[in-house]
């Protein structure tokens, strides 16, 4: 066993663990920043496989950005736990079942010999090989037109996201200062032409 | 250099030498990186304890104060005794906290601003780990300063460290995006990922031709996007005045409310050692790292040194001038104004790298 | 700099191109127009998709274009898919406009919304790689979940897009994992390749099989067919009824592609395997929604489960393409275009029938109720012909175009050897005939709830008419669609 498979099992097992811990964790809390441990260990096992832009990827997006706003979610709203572990007996039979079966069909499909190590052999790369390179090219030629809509699905995301949130609030006493101060004389004054009246009539 | 290590320690040793490397030759290369991080650790952290005392010391100037003059002659003693303080006092757990997350944080605050210094090349060659995608990893291991904060935050169970915390990491995320896009400018000038290679990519240009190096450097054809990264650099690292994680009278300390003794002073030096990491990226990126101004003096480490000192003595100066953001303002500024100045002068650089005007052939 | 580097042909995807082109442009009109000149959006969306009605008529050559390193195809299916697909959104413009604008819906983000659920569907029928097609669909997808949000003060439209969005995120994950497992097996994820890597059999069979299954669940959701229906009536119930006529019409257009695609063009040689998984889902479909749609009260929930079995007829005539093991090119060609023909009249009949209670709302009231259909012949004689003509071919009752619809689907069912299956979905379509009539007997025979008049504009007026119109005239002539259909497929397969 050289250096490099006992890294592969160090991070796996490591992996495995924050996964596992990531649905048994009572906290949510707990829970998510386990996430971020399996994140980082996914990271990891790229590295070995030298897809450093992924695995540095992974981290800066996923830990750095997505999670940080997933902890926010879940560090402000008061989840319930009891409430959500309703019915968890219950359910557990018919859900356990389920998970058996699953596993076992896989099981059987996965263990042919077409998923053994031997199908997929690792390809050398030379030393000036950069992934970060090959990626981007293959991205902006190849992959363009996907790529392009993937960028135009985050921009629906984003038009989603503010139609479903942006709402001007109707008790808010808001002054809006530029109106104040371009108001005019007219606006607010009427001079009215009357007769004059004599006192008395 | 690790010859000359070797050799220095041959010297030391004696006849003594060949029985001792019979035994070490086997741990040697970890020994040697073990040396290498040390090298670099012991003068930051001693960078972070005098930053305190030049902080003090330049703001007590501009403020027509003294600053601390008591410990030692003319006070340059006062971080040690500060750090001896700290040290010894009481480290506080609050009742209701979660006791794991609340000393983890801390540390992880700490472990990403020290983890980062790994790719900053001091000097060509001098560099711990001279990545190819050594930007990438700056960018990804500097976001992860930001768990510290969260998690400081929500483990205190205490309204103004949760407050503060969520603050902080808003700002601190919104900004990277900033930053990142800022960053993008400089990559494709320099056509690479790689800290020393960016370095070298400012030493050619017409004006290094002439003699005058400083203006071949990032800094200039890059104006709008070098800006944006200084003033994102200093409200990445909650300063002044993007420093709306504390206030003495909205949220007292932020995160860092409920800390006190060491746990309290790891986030102060993870804060020192941050501000210190960022003006050694501006130098990097923009300012040409260690090369010379000008073409008549060498290239070398004081060139490095001295331009971050300028980027130090500039964050000072800030704190020292302007009055404080309020925070929807940071947030406009960083969304409505920095990402779209970066996003507007990429496509200006790609258009420029591919006209004949193209400098940086 | 990159060598070897060949710019992809753009000329097949100038549709989509303009569509994206126009979308950002609606998008920075829209923020910067302010509150004085919101007609700008409706207006400008209408002229995008007219625009690439005319580009793709332009384009349009008999031959098959591959493009963007095969990952788009520009053939004439896709060409056709694509000219009903903008038909059916700008009837969906015209229709929804009134509701919306009492409703205060009406937004730019509404009308981009819409642009882009198009371009996805768009991508999604001239998808010709896993990846694309995958892609296509999210951004549909996500564009829908926003759409059946858009009323983010009304419970249930809130409560349907987050069912929506749940199940479709699953129903995603399934068709990712089916095609990353193909892929697995075949290492490409070009639709020709894959074909061809199965025909030459070297590849394992259990791993695509396996696959298969996800994908094929995948593409059920989509499609709304049972066991994966679920969401169908709670959405179609809690979405705007602007939203529901969308759902319910374009997107039905390009989840038949996607089937088309992903197992004929791509998974061809696993026809016998996905054939009997579409029969099975297709005798559910038929079976429980027209059981289902007999107990519903809310005209919507209805149409909902109508919808179910009329997929459930589509999915009759997509596995009967191949019967033994010897492929009939003739019959192949038969079931498919029958399939194309019941899902462009399913699509007509079903924009007419939202189109209805569109007509019937007003102000903030929803006429969604089949109370609300009483005595309409009294209220309005020529709208109550208009929908007793579409209910009657949503029946499947002889001279309308649903019932040669179903006929042909029979006819290629028949043809396949499936005599039993066919015997079941019509006994099924009978007992479905009850609902669809119940509608015609309130309009007819029962007395109004409420005699206000019926107001809408002239152009609503005008297209309804025509909608029912065409219902009643392809009934007439069926042949002429037909023709086209098979037309298309041949030259497109």
């Amino acid at each position: 066993m050289d250096l490099k498979t006992i890294i592969f099992y160090v991070f796996a097992a490591l992996l495995i663990f924050a996964a596992l811990r990531v649905i048994t964790a009572r906290n949510p809390v707990h829970a998510a920043l386990y996430l971020v441990l399996a994140f980082f260990n996914a990271g990891g096992l790229w590295l070995t496989l030298q897809a450093e832009f992924l695995a540095i990827t992974l981290v800066m997006v996923y830990v750095g950005a997505v999670m940080v706003l997933f902890l926010f979610v879940i560090m402000m709203l008061d989840i319930d736990i009891k409430r959500l572990r309703q019915g968890f007996w219950r359910n557990m039979p018919l859900a356990a079942t389920l998970g058996v079966l699953m596993v076992a069909e896989m099981a059987l499909v996965l263990s042919t010999d077409y998923f053994g190590p031997v199908a997929f052999p690792g390809t050398k790369m030379g030393a000036d090989y950069s992934n970060t390179r090959e990626l981007g090219r293959l991205l902006f030629t190849d992959y363009v037109y996907p790529f392009e809509l993937a960028s135009i699905i985050l921009l629906v995301a984003i038009i989603a996201a503010v139609v479903l949130t942006l709402r001007r609030r109707k008790d808010v006493k808001h002054l809006d200062p530029v109106q104040q101060v371009a108001v005019k004389h007219s606006d607010r004054l009427r001079v009215l032409q009357m007769p004059a009246e004599k006192e008395g009539e | 250099m690790e010859a000359s290590v070797l050799h220095f320690f041959e010297w030391l040793w004696g006849p003594y030498w060949s029985t001792l490397w019979a035994w070490f030759k086997p741990v040697w290369p970890l020994i040697w990186v073990i040396m290498k991080i040390v090298a670099i650790l012991v003068p930051l952290l001693l960078g972070v304890a005098y930053m305190t005392y030049a902080e003090r010391k330049i703001l007590g100037f501009m403020h027509v104060r003294i600053g601390p003059n008591r410990v030692g002659p003319l006070g340059l003693l006062q971080p040690i005794a500060d750090g001896l303080k700290l040290f010894f006092k009481e480290v506080i757990l609050p009742t209701k906290a979660d006791p794991a997350l609340y000393f983890m944080a801390p540390a992880l605050a700490m472990a990403p601003a020290v983890a980062v210094w790994a790719v900053v090349p001091f000097f060509d060659g001098v560099v711990l780990a001279n990545l190819d995608a050594g930007v990438l990893f700056l960018l990804a291991v500097s976001s992860l300063g930001v768990y510290g904060v969260i998690i400081a935050g929500w483990a205190s169970n205490s309204k103004y460290p949760f407050l503060g915390s969520i603050r902080s990491a808003a700002q601190m995320v919104s900004y990277e995006v900033a930053m990142g896009l800022a960053l993008v400018c400089v990559l494709m000038v320099s056509n690479s990922l790689n800290l020393t290679d960016i370095v070298h990519a400012q030493g050619r240009g017409i004006f290094a031709d002439w003699g005058v190096g400083a203006l071949s450097w990032n800094w200039l054809p890059l104006w709008p996007v070098f800006l944006v990264y200084l003033i994102s650099g200093v409200a990445e690292t909650n300063r002044a005045p993007f420093d709306v994680v504390e206030g003495e009278s909205e949220i007292v300390a932020g995160h860092m409310v409920e800390y006190s003794g060491m746990a309290f002073a790891m986030f102060f030096l993870a804060e020192y050692a941050n501000m210190i990491l960022v003006a050694a990226m501006v130098t990097v990126f923009f300012l040409g790292g260690w090369l010379s101004p000008v073409g008549f003096l060498p290239d070398g480490l004081p060139w490095m040194l001295a331009k971050m000192s300028l980027m130090l003595f500039l964050f000072l100066w800030l704190r020292a001038t302007f009055p404080r953001y309020r925070y929807d303002q940071i947030m406009r500024l960083g969304w409505k104004v920095f990402v779209p100045v970066c996003l507007i002068w990429i496509p200006v650089v790609g258009v420029w790298m591919m006209s004949p005007f193209n400098i940086w052939e | 700099m990159l060598k070897n580097f060949v710019m992809p042909d753009l000329y097949p995807a100038a549709p989509e191109l303009f569509l994206v082109a126009m979308a950002c442009a609606i998008l920075l009109a829209d923020a910067f127009a302010g509150a004085s000149r919101r007609w700008l959006a409706p207006v400008l969306t209408m002229l995008t998709l007219i625009g690439c009605a005319l580009i793709t008529y332009a384009t349009f050559d008999g031959t098959a274009t591959l493009t963007f390193a095969n990952m788009f195809v520009d053939d004439p299916l896709s060409d056709f898919l694509k000219l009903l697909l903008y038909v059916a959104i700008i009837v969906v413009l015209v229709y929804g406009r009134d509701y919306l604008a009492a409703r205060n819906l009406d937004k730019g983000e509404y009308y981009l919304l819409l642009l882009f659920a198009t371009l996805g569907m768009m991508v999604m029928i001239s998808a010709y790689n896993f990846l694309t097609m995958y892609l296509g669909l999210e951004l549909l997808s996500l564009s829908l979940y926003a759409m059946v949000a858009i009323d983010r003060d009304s419970p249930r439209a809130t409560e349907a897009a987050m069912k929506y969005f749940v199940l479709g995120a699953l129903a995603s994950g399934l068709l990712l994992y089916g095609m990353s497992m193909i892929y697995g097996a075949t290492g490409t994820l070009e639709l020709g390749r894959v074909a061809q890597t199965i025909h030459e059999g070297t590849t394992n069979r259990t791993i695509l099989v396996f696959g298969l299954v996800f994908l094929v669940a995948g593409v059920a959701f989509k499609l709304g067919v049972v066991p994966f229906h679920m969401w169908i009536p709670d959405v179609y119930h809690g979405a705007p009824t602007a939203v529901t006529l969308l759902i319910s019409s374009a997107p039905k257009l390009a989840a038949f592609a996607m089937a088309l695609r992903l197992l004929v063009s791509g998974l061809f040689g696993l026809a016998e395997h996905w054939q009997s998984m579409l029969m099975l889902m297709a005798v559910l479909s038929i079976g429980i929604g027209n059981l289902a749609a007999i107990a519903q009260t809310n005209i919507k929930r209805m149409l909902g489960y109508s919808a179910i079995s009329h997929m459930g007829f589509m999915l009759l005539a997509l596995m009967s393409g191949v019967a033994g093991a010897e492929v009939d090119p003739m019959a192949l060609i038969n079931a498919y275009s029958s399939a194309l023909y019941y899902i462009i009249s399913y699509v007509l009949m079903s924009l007419g029938a939202f189109g209805m209670v569109l007509l019937l709302s007003r102000g903030g009231y929803e006429a969604d109720n089949l109370e609300d259909f009483k005595g309409l012949n009294k209220r309005s004689p020529w709208f109550a012909l208009m929908m007793a003509i579409l209910m009657f071919s949503m029946a499947g009752i002889p001279f309308f175009v649903g019932f040669f619809a179903k006929f042909s689907v029979l006819l290629a069912a028949v043809a396949a050897g499936h005599v039993a299956v066919v015997v079941l979905a019509v006994i099924f379509s009978l007992i479905g005939a009850y609902y669809y009539l119940r509608v015609v007997k309130l309009m007819y025979f029962d007395d109004p709830v409420d005699a206000a008049s019926i107001r809408a504009g002239l152009d609503m007026r005008l297209l309804i008419s025509l909608n029912g119109l065409a219902v009643a005239l392809f009934g007439l002539f069926p042949d002429s669609l037909m023709m086209l259909c098979t037309a298309t497929l041949v030259r497109s397969l």
